[in-house]
């Protein structure tokens, strides 16, 4: 019964987003208010219904009716509950129902917290999110439906993929569809304005908090999902580059070009029609990153040709809604007015500078990503790009990039003066080389590009203080005044620092973790001791233990460092009946922003077990420079002049206000 | 600055990074690219020792040996041909004889594959699709492991790197 009733739940807001994508579009033609207005009704119902599937298909997981094919294939009855919800889009038709459920919930947030918008606006950005909808849910109902019954229905299910039985799963799936999904509403509000021919700077103030929410779960859900590949996987490795994590990255770049191109546009009115290209073409890579996740055209074009019907349906989404945007952007660009040029050496410039490192770097991994699939179709050969390509292409670029960050937002609006930035940059040039100079004498081995890379990390940080320094005239002014100032200063500025700063810290992270990283990879006996990076790490011994749907063999290691004591870890090994898969749970130890990493191989004959041992320095600020950056952008979105949908600047300068 | 100059800075400028990206990318594709074969398309193809290359088949059965200090060798196999492997480290879970597997490094001037890095699915029913593309192009497909792979092949979750490599910051991953 629940089955039919999301099914058929799915089926009423396909028809709903039928109505919505049509009905208002009408009416905004006829200037017929009432119209319009449908598409504010049909949005928050389409919420409702999709939203009801969705809890229709938790309750079959949970209830674990295996009477339904999708509960059957990829859930067991003595599954932790958690694993039976988050199993829930752990598969292809679960993932595709969560991600309409998310566009659903942001056109409704659009729906409820639009007032402000004028009505036509609004009436094309609703429209132009249904005719996404309309797409999945017949992609859904045609080629993935998760409501599908079993004639026989088996007494036990197939069980998750073990890989996905973790908590990682419960979170980076969701947070990376709020971001994909997110850049929809930009897209929408672009494809809104080439209809309307009509675009200003009030436009840029609609779509900027829009795109910020996008952009910072974006950046959350790809951090975890390094992270749970980090720990997971049991190889220590936290990025890949392959095609999957490729496809996440992408619209990462271009959406954070998007964020710097609004705030030109917002500010000087300047960039109009590159800001529409950049919401189109960001969309446009996440559809794309859909694509090659859900056809399984990357795993081998053959199999792509094997199985057609979904890769051919979304790969028609595809074309037909990039294709459509910029057709229309083609043909309507020219006619939207052009806004005044700025002298190249100013904020203006700088962040144009930004916008063609970023989608140059962009465009350099979707090649990377690309290029071995079109190969295989062209010229049928096999060939795989990796980490190699990357380092020469990717990392050159981003480290001029990061160079040119911390001149940003020091150069003034319009007309910039680069020298007097450049001299009051000096400080953070000057900490930058000394850091160099400690981290090459201070290291041996490793890359000699290492300390440079550090050190180009450090300029990004001190310049982001070098900037609060000078806005908030500390040193220069009493401290009650710096005080005073640092409260004034707008939040978007404090936004920027962080989200600036979490680079450098990342950065670090990174060129720690690659260049010092320490490896021990034997097989021991209980009582063998392993010596890593200055720990002691002595093998206890193994155990058996029964998990709910799981057997593991546990070690366990007796953590010193110089004779003192500090820890024991329990890496294991477990072993999934149902599914007859393995997966190694590595036990990590954190030490300031350090780890250990313990990972187990199989056990020999003997009784000895193959161990792989890292010591990851720094390894944790990988993740922490992005959490800031995600906290940089809360910062920026809180700042009132850029309160979800606010179309006015902050009113008053009053200095009496309520307290928020 | 005049109109038309600020113009082309901005248009000289963007021309300028896209160059550089050109060139970047047009270096690194000469010696970054890693290429897939099989046993029998080394063999016909006589590839260079030490040439980097990813290697995919069945690991013959029977040829595992494990030597010491977690040194291994075994033999890919695609039917027509063998090719000896080395490798030394610790084997992927789902590392089986007689099963799929793809291996990355270069021959050595014995003609044996020195692998640095040895991929398999977390799937036990995964057979890798560069190997079954492999062997059905050559013929030597059996139905069994269509029926083995059916099972396995379908994307299971999103985003999650479900493949390892056996040295976690060396070589990409496949999923």
């Amino acid at each position: 019964m629940i089955a039919e009733a999301g099914h058929y739940a799915l089926v009423l807001a396909l028809a709903l987003a039928l109505i919505q994508s049509f009905v208002p579009l009408i009416g905004a033609r006829l200037r017929d208010p009432a119209l319009m207005n449908v598409a504010r009704s049909t949005a928050l119902a389409q919420l409702l219904f999709v939203g009801a599937s969705f809890i229709a298909l938790v309750t079959l997981h949970v209830s674990s009716d295996f009477s339904v094919a999708n509960v059957y294939e990829n859930s067991h009855s003595m599954k932790p509950l958690i694993y039976k919800i988050t199993g829930v889009w752990g598969n292809h038709e679960g993932s595709m129902l969560l991600w309409v459920s998310i566009l659903a919930l942001f056109g409704g947030l659009v729906a409820a917290f639009g007032n402000n918008l004028p009505l036509s606006l609004r009436a094309h950005v609703l429209s132009v999110q249904a005719w996404i909808a309309s797409a999945f849910y017949l992609f859904i109902l045609i080629t993935s439906n998760p409501f599908l019954r079993i004639a026989n229905p088996p007494i036990e299910g197939r069980d998750l993929n073990p890989v996905l039985q973790d908590i990682g799963l419960a979170v980076h799936p969701p947070m990376l569809y709020l971001g994909y999904v997110g850049f929809s509403i930009s897209f929408s509000f672009a494809i809104a304005a080439l209809i309307e021919g009509r675009i200003d700077a009030a436009w840029a103030r609609w779509v900027r908090p829009w795109t910020l929410v996008a952009w910072i779960f974006l950046t959350l859900g790809i951090a975890m999902g390094s992270y749970w590949a980090y720990y997971e996987l049991g190889w220590g490795g936290w990025w890949f580059w392959d095609p999957v994590e490729n496809a996440s990255l992408m619209p990462w770049l271009a959406g954070t070009a998007l964020l710097h191109s609004a705030l030109v546009m917002e500010k000087r009115n300047a960039l109009k029609v590159w800001t529409i290209l950049l919401s189109i073409l960001t969309f446009s890579l996440s559809l794309l990153g859909t694509f090659l996740v859900r056809s399984g055209v990357i795993t081998s074009v053959h199999a792509f040709a094997n199985d057609p019907t979904r890769g051919v349906f979304i790969l028609l989404i595809l074309c037909l809604f990039i294709g459509g945007s910029l057709s229309l952007f083609a043909g309507r660009a020219t006619s939207l007015k052009q806004g005044g040029l700025f002298a190249p050496i100013s904020r203006e410039g700088a962040l144009v500078l930004n916008n063609l490192l970023l989608t140059v770097a962009c465009a350099v991994v979707l090649f990377g990503t690309l290029y071995p699939l079109a190969m295989e179709v062209l010229a049928d050969f096999k060939m795989s790009v990796g980490a190699p390509f990357y380092n020469l292409t990717f990392v050159p670029l981003f480290a001029l990039l990061l160079l040119a960050v911390p001149f940003g937002p020091m150069l003034a609006w319009k007309r910039g003066d680069l020298l007097g930035v450049t001299q009051r940059l000096l400080a953070a040039g000057v900490a930058g080389l000394v850091v160099v100079a400690i981290v090459w004498a201070w290291t041996r081995g490793g890359s000699a590009l290492a300390p440079l890379a550090i050190g180009l990390g450090v300029f990004v940080i001190a310049g982001v203080v070098t900037d609060l320094v000078e806005r908030t005239g500390l040193f220069r002014l009493p401290f009650a005044t710096t005080l005073h100032r640092a409260r004034g200063l707008p939040r978007s500025a404090w936004g920027t620092a962080f989200a600036h700063a979490g680079l450098g810290i990342a950065l670090i992270g990174i060129v720690c973790e690659t260049t010092w990283n320490s490896e021990y990879i034997a097989t021991m006996k209980p009582n063998d001791v392993a010596q890593v990076a200055g720990y002691d790490l002595k093998l206890d011994g193994l155990l058996e233990r029964q998990g709910p749907n799981y057997r593991e063999m546990v070690a366990q290691f007796q953590v010193s460092k110089g004779g003192e004591p500090l820890s024991v870890m329990t890496p294991s090994k477990r072993s999934f009946t149902t599914r007859g898969a393995s997966t190694t749970e590595a036990a990590l130890l954190t030490r300031g922003a350090s780890q250990l990493y313990i990972s187990l191989g199989d056990v020999t004959a003997e009784g000895a077990i193959a161990v792989r041992i890292y010591h990851k320095p720094f390894v944790l600020l990988i993740w922490w420079g992005p959490v800031l950056m995600a906290f940089g952008g809360v910062l920026s979105l809180s700042d009132r002049r850029l309160r979800v949908g606010a179309p006015k600047p902050a009113r008053a300068k009053q200095r009496l206000q309520p307290a928020e | 600055m005049t109109r038309k100059q600020r113009r082309m800075t901005i248009i000289g400028g963007s021309l300028a990074v896209l160059a550089l990206a050109a060139a970047l990318v047009l270096n690194a594709l000469r010696d970054s690219i890693v290429f897939f074969s099989t046993p029998t398309m080394v063999a016909e193809k006589h590839v260079q020792p030490g040439k980097r290359f990813r290697l995919g088949g069945l690991v013959q059965p029977g040829s595992l040996r494990r030597g010491d200090n977690l040194a291994v060798t075994f033999e890919v196999a695609d039917g027509s041909a063998k090719l000896p492997v080395a490798y030394k480290g610790i084997l992927p879970d789902l590392f089986r004889e007689g099963q799929g597997v793809v291996a990355e490094g270069a021959l050595d001037a014995n003609g044996v594959f020195k692998a640095d890095t040895v991929l398999a699915k977390h799937d036990e029913t995964y057979m890798p699709k560069d190997v079954a593309d492999a062997l059905k192009k050559q013929g030597h497909w059996k139905d069994n492991y269509g029926a083995q792979a059916s099972g396995g092949a379908k994307p299971s979750g999103d985003a999650t790197p479900v493949a390892t490599t056996a040295q976690g910051n060396s070589q990409g991953a496949v999923r």
